[in-house]
């Protein structure tokens, strides 16, 4: 049995702990609420680019002078993951499930004898994934200096995606992350970027004016070959958003759940604390009396 | 007094402008264009330039916008730009550094039309600089 002593100390040091969980758990409301503003006002640009993306590719109807990054480059040897996690841990299974879902991804890809490649967003999918498939990954992409999250940082993944298939580098490009529901549900997808062409059935239907004769300036091909690349940036760069506010989200209820048990434990260990004290102090009064009752 | 119709200016980080204007004036990447209600579709992309908005209180407002795409249909416009400042908070040291980027591209180019692209690129950019300095 714990001495009295050792007992005090623990409560002591479980009540510290609980008060750092706590003070976790509000900072990161405060940035939960933040982070799904951010998420909320960045809405509008990739809804109406997806209308703008709908109009002109049926003006273009599937045409030859479609891009390749549209089209894709007709094989599906070499896939490209991009892997967006978070920077931090302490958020639950975010993390975790993110990278599980790739992993399994990745398992499915090898099985079927194609090449992977990933790319890293975020330390903590660096760390999961390094362990099996650390030959994979090419690039590991740090965002932990930046405070907030800018389009820049979007497309500075995006240009180096492009880049990387304009050489040849893979033929699909996969992107992970996690879907914000609510606070304590976060869901684990994958969408396919490159070839667009399947994304494209996430894209809203054509706005009202979809069937208005557009006329267009430069010619078509050239418009969407500047606009595909914009809309994978602005895809990854909702990913982002989407992350941040999940981790946030995860990272509240991991922190509230941490808070609970704190609890939990402090409740029980002064029961057997108060037990404990409440034994000694009968042994010694037993003492006494014994002593007494002898003389 | 003019028609006024709906327009809307939105960056990837938020919806900057949503409001009933007279005109506008796009920087259109094949020169600039004013649009005014009941104007004919047209996609276009635009440049780095300024948008001028004529709201339909009568008041101007001018935007610096870098590079996107405006859609316009009869009922009202789009713009959907790359990134997007009022001309009050414009930043000339982020102006300055973007030209440097720009310049630097231009010299990296390794074939002929990214040079070309990456100079046009430059020059519009200049050409935006000058047009704001004495503001």
């Amino acid at each position: 049995m714990a001495s009295l002593k050792d007992l005090r100390n623990r409560i002591a040091s479980v009540k510290a702990t609980q008060k750092i969980t706590k003070a976790m758990q509000m900072v990161a409301a405060a940035k939960l609420r933040r982070a799904q503003e951010a998420a909320e006002a960045a809405r509008p640009y990739s809804e109406r680019m997806g209308a703008v993306l709908a109009n002109i590719t049926q003006a273009i109807g599937g045409g030859g002078d479609a891009p390749a990054l549209m089209t894709g480059t007709g094989r599906d040897d070499v896939h490209l993951l991009i892997v967006c996690t978070a920077e931090r841990g302490l958020c639950g299974g975010f993390n975790s499930q993110i990278a599980r879902l790739a992993r399994d991804h990745i398992r499915r890809l090898l099985a079927d004898g194609k090449q992977v490649k990933i790319i890293c967003v975020g330390k903590k999918g660096y760390d999961i994934l390094r362990r099996d498939y650390a030959s994979m990954i090419l690039e590991r992409v740090d965002l932990r200096e930046v405070k907030t999250l800018g389009f820049v940082n979007a497309d500075a993944i995006a240009r180096k995606v492009i880049h990387l298939f304009n050489e040849g580098g893979f033929d699909i490009c996969t992107l992970f992350y996690s879907q914000f529901r609510s606070v304590i549900s976060q869901i684990p997808t994958a969408q396919q970027i490159i070839p667009a062409g399947a994304a494209g059935s996430t894209a809203p239907e054509a706005t009202s004016g979809g069937n208005a004769v557009y006329e267009y300036e430069p010619e078509p091909g050239e418009i969407l070959s500047d606009l595909i690349p914009r809309n994978i940036a602005v895809q990854i760069f909702r990913a982002l958003l989407e992350n941040a506010a999940g981790e946030m989200g995860a990272k509240m209820s991991a922190m509230d759940n941490a808070t609970r048990n704190a609890g939990d434990m402090i409740n029980k260990l002064s029961i057997t604390y108060n037990r404990q004290r409440q034994a000694q102090i009968t042994k010694e009064l037993i003492e006494i009396i014994s002593g007494a009752e002898a003389l | 007094m003019a028609e006024a119709f709906k327009f809307e200016l939105v960056s990837p980080e938020r919806l900057l402008v949503s409001e009933q204007v007279e005109s506008v004036v796009i920087p259109g990447a094949e020169g600039e264009m004013t649009v005014m209600a009941q104007h004919a579709p047209v996609m276009t992309t635009i440049k780095p330039g300024v948008v001028t908005i004529k709201t339909a209180g009568g008041k101007e407002e001018r935007f610096v916008v870098f590079g996107g795409f405006a859609d316009i249909l009869p009922s009202g416009c789009t713009l959907l730009a790359e990134s997007a400042t009022h001309v009050n908070d414009i930043d000339r040291a982020d102006l300055a550094r973007r030209i440097q980027e720009a310049k630097e591209d231009a010299a990296d180019a390794k074939d002929d039309e990214s040079r070309s692209k990456a100079e046009q690129f430059l020059s519009q950019l200049t050409t935006l600089e000058g047009a704001l300095l004495p503001a």
